[in-house]
This record gives structure tokens, sequence and C-alpha cells, in this order.
């Protein structure tokens, strides 16, 4: 029986048994599920706004609302400076890549939880979940950037050279996200305390980035402990590719770009470490 | 035997769940502190429960195959396994062909989606490609009959439809393998024989299924082998009937399985019958009768704590292994009504006479309700057998192959023609002018 095993079937042959250490992490098999990719992301965008009353319109005025807000509270109360640029473009030209970083990491680790009737009933590479989620950050974030051009028309305020590293500086924003979120989604399936630490830990990630104030406006003393943090000068980076407002720490730059790369890679791994007890346990 | 015609091959498949207790933590800050106090020891003192242990076996190309076995015996979580959810513990599968499974119909359904969205994201989460939905759209849409309503969202749905729709789509997966779980128990009889009409499709054109359910009907229309688990292990593969005999031994009531009536429940059953047997006419526990035999199914309740029955209802269905339902009642329907209760606890039993049952295996299922309202349920905890006897006195049982119950017929002849007649039994050479004849039709 086993012998004869070894001679090569013309049909698609399927070996399931437990699966050991570091697991191959069986790329094609999310090719193979790329269709349901596509599908869960079109599942999640129609979601979104059915039976809200202003429907799509919430991508624009979610981001409008929060601009606005922290015009009057960082620009004309506390007076933050925003350079030359008005402050409300300022902000929102920073809250435009906050949000794809935020929507990205609160979905993608909310993801497991929200769909654990699937995970139980149904195989497919579980990492399509979280990878679906990031098409509708970025459809959210595809809208802000249209909304974005138009503001930037309209204060006259131009990009330069620079804006050829935004995309870089996006990437590098979905692959961070998506590397925490990819923790944390795995850590969900166990622990529900996730979807309580998410929120506190964007919160204080949007606080400790240059998204309501300028990297200069950093005293000098703080600025190299404040680079620590990666999202730092991604942020800064962006907005200074986009609106040439604020400066690049090559430096810092490269050593963010670095750590997204490192992140994702430890959360693809960790979710893969994780994956196996999923249906067990959610 | 070559692998070419192997469709399935599972080898030593294990598996073991951890069954946690006190100490088991379900929040990080518990496992946390766990980890601070002993930060070498494993977390939580664990039970282990092995839900499949040392299952081999094999399933070839077209095969059907029934998988059997009370509740808990490891029949999910082999398929859990089989369709990849969950990992094995030890051991190894290996499937020949592309695999579809479908545990349960409707998964992945998003209520606010319309019918049409609703075809395209579940084919997908069922592994089709969209290229492929396109292609079988027209077939799924005619398969579930909801053509008006495809644009509606399906939380609009009546629940007959919806199930039309999910199976409809699952139905069309084509898989080389099929992987199915008791999807038939959902859905109106018209419906269900729809589905089975599908999965014999399936079956015919050379495709393997395996198939499990405790529709003992269902099994042995379709299968043609089965599997019979039993506690984790495999205990029994080969002829149809032959499995449906042993998972009714294993069914017997004894002694021992007393305590297990607990997994007789289906899950809204809340523990309230502490008792049940069947007796003969002579009021002696028996399970086997001859043809015609009176037969009584004696059931006894205790409510659990601070709780009573009003107005207990004893109901019974008998059940035929592979025919299904042959007859149902309950002593409300019968006129039969107690005075109001309140009941802590009582013995209630329904005798049933000169029961016309052929030969071969029964179940009942019992019913304890309050007034109309359900309280406990027994399904299949009760099975007896019914061996052949001669009720028409004539020397002959009746065939045991025609159905499940016997006729007991008054034959009438009204002719002058006599030539006319069958020339057996009816006496000719006595020129009886009118015969009134008692034949066994042979």
């Amino acid at each position: 029986m086993m012998t004869t095993l070894t001679t090569p079937s013309p049909r698609l042959r399927l070996v399931i048994q437990p699966t050991r250490g570091w697991s191959a992490l069986n790329l094609f098999d999310i090719w193979v599920f790329r269709d349901l990719l596509q599908s869960l992301a079109k599942r999640d965008v129609k979601l979104r706004y059915r039976q809200t009353a202003l429907g799509v319109s919430w991508v624009i005025i979610q981001p409008l609302l929060a601009a606005g807000i922290f015009t009057f509270v960082f620009g004309s109360v506390a007076k933050l400076s925003s350079g030359s640029t008005p402050y409300f473009v300022f902000s929102y030209c920073g809250l435009l890549a906050w949000n794809l970083f935020s929507g990205t990491l609160t979905r993608s680790s909310t993801c497991l939880v929200q769909n654990s009737q699937l995970i139980s009933k149904v195989y497919f590479p579980r990492l399509v979940l979280p990878l679906s989620t990031v098409f509708s950050a970025l459809i959210d974030f595809a809208v802000g950037l249209g909304l974005m051009i138009v503001l930037m028309v309209k204060y006259r305020v131009a990009p330069g050279m620079g804006l050829i590293l935004a995309p870089v500086c996006l990437l590098a924003i979905i692959l961070m996200a998506l590397g925490i979120g990819l923790y944390f989604a795995g850590l969900s399936a166990s622990y529900r305390d996730v979807q309580y630490i998410v929120p506190v830990l964007t919160q204080l990630l949007l606080y400790a980035s240059p998204i309501a104030y300028r990297l200069e406006s950093v005293p000098a003393r703080f600025l190299r402990i404040y680079q620590l943090n990666p999202l730092a000068s991604l942020f800064e980076t962006f907005r200074w590719a986009t609106i040439r407002n604020g400066q690049v720490h090559w430096g810092f730059f490269i050593y963010a770009l670095v750590c997204s790369v490192v992140v994702f890679i430890i959360g693809v791994i960790e979710f893969k470490r994780m994956e196996r007890k999923f249906a067990d346990v959610i | 035997m070559s692998s070419s015609d192997m469709a399935i091959t599972v080898r030593g498949l294990s598996k073991v769940y951890k069954i946690a207790h006190q100490g088991a933590h379900t929040t990080l800050g518990e496992a946390f502190m766990a980890r601070l106090r002993h930060p070498f020891r494993r977390s939580g003192s664990s039970e282990q429960f092995w839900a499949l242990r040392d299952v081999d076996f094999d399933v070839k190309q077209g095969e059907v195959i029934g998988v059997i076995g009370r509740n808990g015996a490891g029949k999910s979580t082999l398929l859990k396994i089989l369709s990849r959810i969950t990992e094995p513990t030890k051991g190894r599968i290996e499937l020949f062909g592309r695999v579809g499974s479908l545990l349960e119909v409707g998964t992945g359904f998003h209520p606010e989606l319309t019918g049409r969205e609703n075809i395209f994201l579940n084919g997908s989460i069922l592994g089709m490609r969209t290229r492929e939905i396109e292609r079988q759209f027209d077939a799924i849409v005619d398969f579930a009959g909801v053509e008006q309503f495809l644009d509606t969202p399906v939380k609009r749905y009546s629940s007959g439809m919806y199930v039309r729709l999910a199976f409809a789509v699952a139905a069309h997966l084509n898989p080389e393998i099929l992987v199915v779980d008791e999807v038939l128990s959902v859905g109106d009889g018209e419906f269900q024989k729809k589905c089975l009409g599908k999965m014999k499709d399936v079956a015919t054109s050379g495709r393997t299924v395996l198939f499990v359910s405790h529709n003992m009907a269902a099994v042995s229309n379709l299968c043609t082998s089965c599997i019979v688990m039993d506690a984790g292990k495999l205990s029994f593969q080969g002829p149809t009937d032959q499995g449906i005999d042993r998972y009714l031994s294993l069914n017997a009531p004894d002694k021992d399985q007393q305590r297990d009536m607990a997994r007789f429940r289906p899950s809204w059953a809340k523990e309230f019958i502490i008792d049940a047997r069947m007796l003969g006419p002579g009021g002696r526990e028996q399970y086997n009768f001859p043809m015609g035999s009176d037969l009584t199914i004696e059931m006894s309740f205790r409510c659990p704590d601070n709780r009573q029955l009003r107005r207990p209802v004893m109901g019974v269905v008998i059940n035929h292994t592979t025919l299904g339902v042959v007859g149902g009642v309950n002593m409300r329907m019968t006129g039969f009504e107690l005075n109001d209760g309140p009941y802590a606890s009582a013995t209630l039993s329904c005798t049933l006479s000169h029961l016309p049952l052929l030969q071969g295996r029964y179940t009942v299922e019992l019913w304890l309700g309050d007034g109309p309202e359900d309280v406990d349920c027994l399904i299949n905890f009760l099975a007896f057998h019914i061996e052949p006897a001669d009720v028409y006195g004539s020397g002959q049982t009746p065939f045991g192959h025609l159905g499940a119950i016997y006729l007991d017929p008054q034959w009438r002849v009204s002719s002058n023609r006599f030539e006319s007649l069958p020339h057996h039994r009816v006496a000719m050479t006595h020129g009886q002018a009118s015969a009134l004849a008692t034949t066994s039709e042979s």
C-alpha cells in the first residue's frame, strides 16, 4: 500500500498532517484563494455603510471632521505651528496617512473574531482574512486622497520631487499596521482582551507620532528618543513628500523602513504559529 | 489495490483536545500573572481528551461512505480534520482530488448582502473561483428557486429560501471529494429529497462522498459502505447494513449506558428524563419483540431543583433504521390530558397494542413536554428489534423488505367465473358458488 503511493497520481494530491515548528508559509495557498481575498474585501466595502443615511459620504466626512477638530484644538486653541502650510491641510495630510495605518491595524486585528464562524466551519488560508482588510482601508485612503488633491489645489500647495517617496511611506505604513494587526489577530483567537488593547494602543501611537504637530516642534533633547518610534519618520516623510512640510532624517527613515519589514515578517510568522489552534479555541 | 483508485487514505489519525480546568486563562492578564508566578511551568492544569485515536481507513474513488456514530464519537472532529479546519495531533491523511466540504449550510452568508452577492461570496469561501461561480450561476439560482429575490438582502428571505440558496451554492461546488455533515437535517421534506437527489448525482458521477449523518434512512439510501465511530476509534468499516447494525448495537441501552443519556439529547433538551425502557406484554424489560406483539415504552422523569411540570406530556416516535419515521403519537393528540400538576416526578408509559411492524431494527424518539412546550427529548436512546412471526397464521411470515409495517387485509372474491380465479386455495373442484378465500398473495 505505502509503496504504491509513490507512483505519481495525475490528480491533485493533498497531504494533511501535523505541522511542526515554523510551518511553511504556503503562499501558494493564498494565490489559490485570491478570489476569496477579493470577495471578502468587496463584502467589507459593501457592508460598511449599509443602513447608514449618509452612505459612502462617510468616507469623506470622517477625515474632514477629524481634521476640523484637530484644526480647532491644536491649531486655534493650542496654537501649534504648522509651518507655511495652513493648519487644516497640514493636519488633513497627516490624518490621511494615519487613517490608513489605524484602519488597517484595527480591521486586521479584529477580523478573526468577527469571522469566527467562518474559521470554525470552512478551510481557507487564514491569512486571507487580515490581508483582505487592507483593501477596504486602501479604498478609504483613495477617497481621502482625492479630497487631499482638491485641498492642495484650493490652498495652492504643490508637491515636489519628493513625491516619489510617498508610495514607499505608504507601503511601509501598511506593512507596519499589518504586522502589528496580524500579531494581535492571532492573540485575539484566545484572548478577547485584544479588542480593548488595540484602541488604546492606536490612541497612544497617534499622539506619539507627528500628526497633529510638526516633528520640529518636538524638543531637540527628546528628538532622538522620539524618532525611535518608526512611525514618526514614516508620517513625517509622507508629509514632506506630499505637501513639502517637514524634514527627512534619512537615517531614521531607513531605520523605519527596516522596522516595518521586520514587524511585518514577525507578524506573519507569529500569525502562522498561532493559526494552528484558531479553529479549536476561537 | 493501487493508489490511483484511492480517494482518501487515513493512517494513525489522532486528535487531542486539552480540556482546561481551573487555572486556565481566558484573559491575557490571568495568563500573564500565572507566567509571572510560575515562569517555567506550563500554564494551567488540563486534561487530555482524545477526540480521535489511531484511526485508519481508506476510501476508494467513487465510493459513497457514511460516517455514523453517537454524539461525541469523533465524527465531527474527523470531518474538521479532513476539511483542514483543524490540524491532527498525529497521523496522516492523503486526499487525491479537490476536496469540497460542507459542514454547515450557509457558512459565510451575510444577512445584509443580496442573494446574488451571497452566491459569489459563499462560493469563493467554499473555494470556488469567480469564473466557476459565474458559469454555474444560473444552475445555482435555478436549483434554489429564488430568481425573483436575487437582489433582495437575504435577511428578508424565509428560512426555507435561505437554506435552499445556501445548499444550492454548495451543491455546485463540484469537488472530486465531497465531505458533508448533517446538512440534510435542515429544510423541508421536499427540499431534503432534492438535496439527497443532488448528492446521489454527485455519487453516481464517480466522485467520492463522505457523508456524516444520524439519519440512518439517508445513510442506507445513499451510501455504499460506512464507517462506525465509537469513542474516537474506528469501530467498523464495511457494508452499510452491517454498519448500521453495529451502530445500533452500540446504541442498545444497557446498564452502562444509562449514565450516557446525555449523548442522546438534542442541544435544546433539559435533563428531566432519568430512565427509559421498553417492556413486553408480561411487563418484563425487553428489546426483542415478535411481530404483532404489544410493546410498552416507559419513561420516568424527575424535575431538577425548583422546577415542576404543570402538564407532563409524553410523546413517542418510532423510526425504522433505514426507512425513516414509521409513526408518532403523543398524549395530547389522543386527548389524554393529565390534571393540572404540578408534578415533580412521575413515570409515564405508552403501550402500543398489536404493533404491525415488520422485522427489523427500530429506534424510539422519546419526548417529554409541558403542555405544548418542549422539555426533554432522547433521540435513538431506545432501540428494539422485531422478529419475524407468522402473524397471518398461514405458516408464512410477511416479506421483510416491503416497508416497515405489515398490512392486515380482508380479501374478498365475488365472481361466478371460477376459471379466472387463482387456482390454488380456491377449491374449484367442489364447485362452490361463491368463494370467500383468504389468500396470501405470492
